[in-house]
């Protein structure tokens, strides 16, 4: 009996719940055919713009997973992808502002590649 | 069989782990079985070890807070926020006010996601499906705030040496504090569950527990202490903004998995509570200061983590490298709590007294 008056007392709410969630939109969205928007500040992937850099090794220093590697010599600089754990620490690091933060990370692949970017002289 | 003759009184050794649907991450526990009671357990970690703490040794020690926030997905922000006060003790760094309530907000936010996190995987080891959908879309709320406070979903990356390298504008704390509420009307709809449904009622009270004494003797830390009745937070210690901050800990008696299970839930709301105090409370002003000196002497920091205390002991000896980092997780500390509690329960109650300690076992082994 006691089951019987629990479920008179609940099912208003549980009716209440059901359509609103019929009615609302869903919680999800149907990716691949929908891809999310990132928000607006979302630490993606970078690329180095070599009409600024001057190739002081800040960048290089402060990175905490070594994937940025800076060759003053050949005025070369080679970006890991991969091994970026995309802290934007580099970002905030560069005195140039030579290092343009991207919202999206890099996809997957079957081989690990590494951006090169040269400076022209 | 004759009525002279005894049974054989066979025990059967069944391994729970490293692989399970029930468990996140890999821990193997060997149950012996008596005629479907556990009569034993031996614990089996090593699955996952990464050597964090020798390659704290290693780095340079301002390149160790993104080190130390891989220990852990969930309590990432602790691991770097303990690791950060450690180095700014070492080098006489003080921390802006600012900064210290924005750690408390990002920390709060990490302790809610997990908790969050935790009573849908609860949910989801007693086999209820819907409860554990629910739960999981009102977690994307805390998610989509830290991407737009911090810019990751999960792994903040805001806290520095010095204080923290990201602020929030007046837009972004409006849009925290609708969030919360948006979010505290949420769980508020879904409590009621947790504390009356017969289904959550029957897989969990009585079961697991683990009487103060107990808990005690074998130094359980965190939810599972506070549900056995153990007042014991560390964030009472008033490390950070907290002790402008008015809390008490939530502490349930009965020691079972239905109180642990409602310290956590009763912990999003105190975590909400305190998120919307910090933001009223939050000064202006810079959020960092630079810290020029190397790491010298030695020195403790606990915290509280979502699952209980966190220990960090870093030694430096005034220069770039680390002489040690020392991390002990609240895992590890509530692991003789796990075992104890299993003892003498069902095989159907192992999934729910196993997550009642919300194992972490990549911050257990680091």
């Amino acid at each position: 009996m006691h089951i019987l008056h629990g479920a008179l007392i609940k099912m208003p709410r549980m009716i209440k719940r059901v359509l609103r969630s019929l009615l609302s939109r869903p919680a999800t969205v149907r990716y691949p055919f929908v891809k999310p928007e990132p928000a607006r500040g979302t630490r993606g992937g970078i690329s180095f713009n070599m009409d600024r850099c001057d190739l002081c090794q800040d960048c290089e220093r402060v990175c905490p997973s070594s994937s940025i590697k800076i060759y003053q010599d050949s005025g070369r600089i080679e970006y890991q992808p991969f091994r970026c754990i995309y802290c934007h620490i580099c970002v905030r690091t560069c005195m140039q502002r030579a290092i343009t933060p991207s919202e999206m990370v890099r996809g997957p692949a079957y081989e690990k590649s590494v951006d090169v970017y040269e400076v022209h002289r | 069989m004759n009525e002279t003759e005894q049974p054989v009184e066979v025990n059967t050794v069944i391994p729970f782990g490293p692989q399970h649907p029930v468990l996140p991450e890999p821990i193997q526990l060997r149950f012996t079985i008596h005629q479907d009671k556990v009569v034993g357990v031996v614990p089996n970690i090593g699955y996952i070890h990464r050597g964090i703490e020798k390659a704290c040794e290693l780095n340079d020690y301002k390149k160790n807070v993104s080190l130390c926030e891989r220990v852990c997905g969930i309590c990432n922000f602790m691991h770097a926020m303990a690791y950060c006060e450690a180095v700014e003790e070492l080098t006489d760094t003080e921390v802006p006010d600012r900064a210290k309530y924005l750690r408390v907000v990002w920390s709060e936010l990490s302790r809610l996601q997990s908790h969050l996190l935790w009573l849908g995987l609860f949910a989801d080891s007693i086999g209820f499906e819907s409860l554990f959908m629910h739960i999981w879309r009102d977690r994307e709320i805390v998610l989509s705030l830290n991407e737009k406070t911090s810019g990751h979903r999960i792994h903040l990356s805001t806290c520095a040496i010095g204080g923290v390298n990201k602020d929030m504008d007046k837009g972004l704390i409006s849009e925290y504090k609708s969030g919360m509420e948006l979010l505290e009307r949420r769980i508020r709809e879904l409590a009621p569950v947790f504390y009356k449904d017969r289904s959550v009622k029957d897989r969990t009270v009585g079961k697991g527990v683990l009487p103060k004494k107990r808990a005690m003797l074998l130094g359980a830390v965190g939810p599972t202490a506070r549900g056995s009745g153990i007042p014991q937070d560390m964030r009472r210690l008033g490390y950070e903004a907290y002790s402008n901050l008015d809390f008490e800990p939530v502490v349930h008696d009965e020691g079972d998995v239905h109180a642990r299970l409602l310290v956590r839930l009763e912990e999003v709301f105190q975590s909400i509570r305190l998120i919307k105090e910090c933001l009223e409370k939050m000064p202006e002003g810079p959020v960092m200061n630079k810290n020029r000196r190397f790491p010298n002497g030695a020195t403790v920091v606990r915290i509280e983590q979502p699952r209980g205390e966190l220990f960090y002991n870093v030694m430096g000896n005034g220069t770039k490298r680390l002489r040690r980092c020392r991390i002990r997780t609240p895992t590890l500390a509530n692991i003789p709590a796990l075992v104890d509690i299993l003892v003498g329960y069902d095989v159907s109650d192992i999934a729910p007294i196993v997550m009642s300690v919300d194992p972490c076992i990549s911050c257990t082994e680091r």
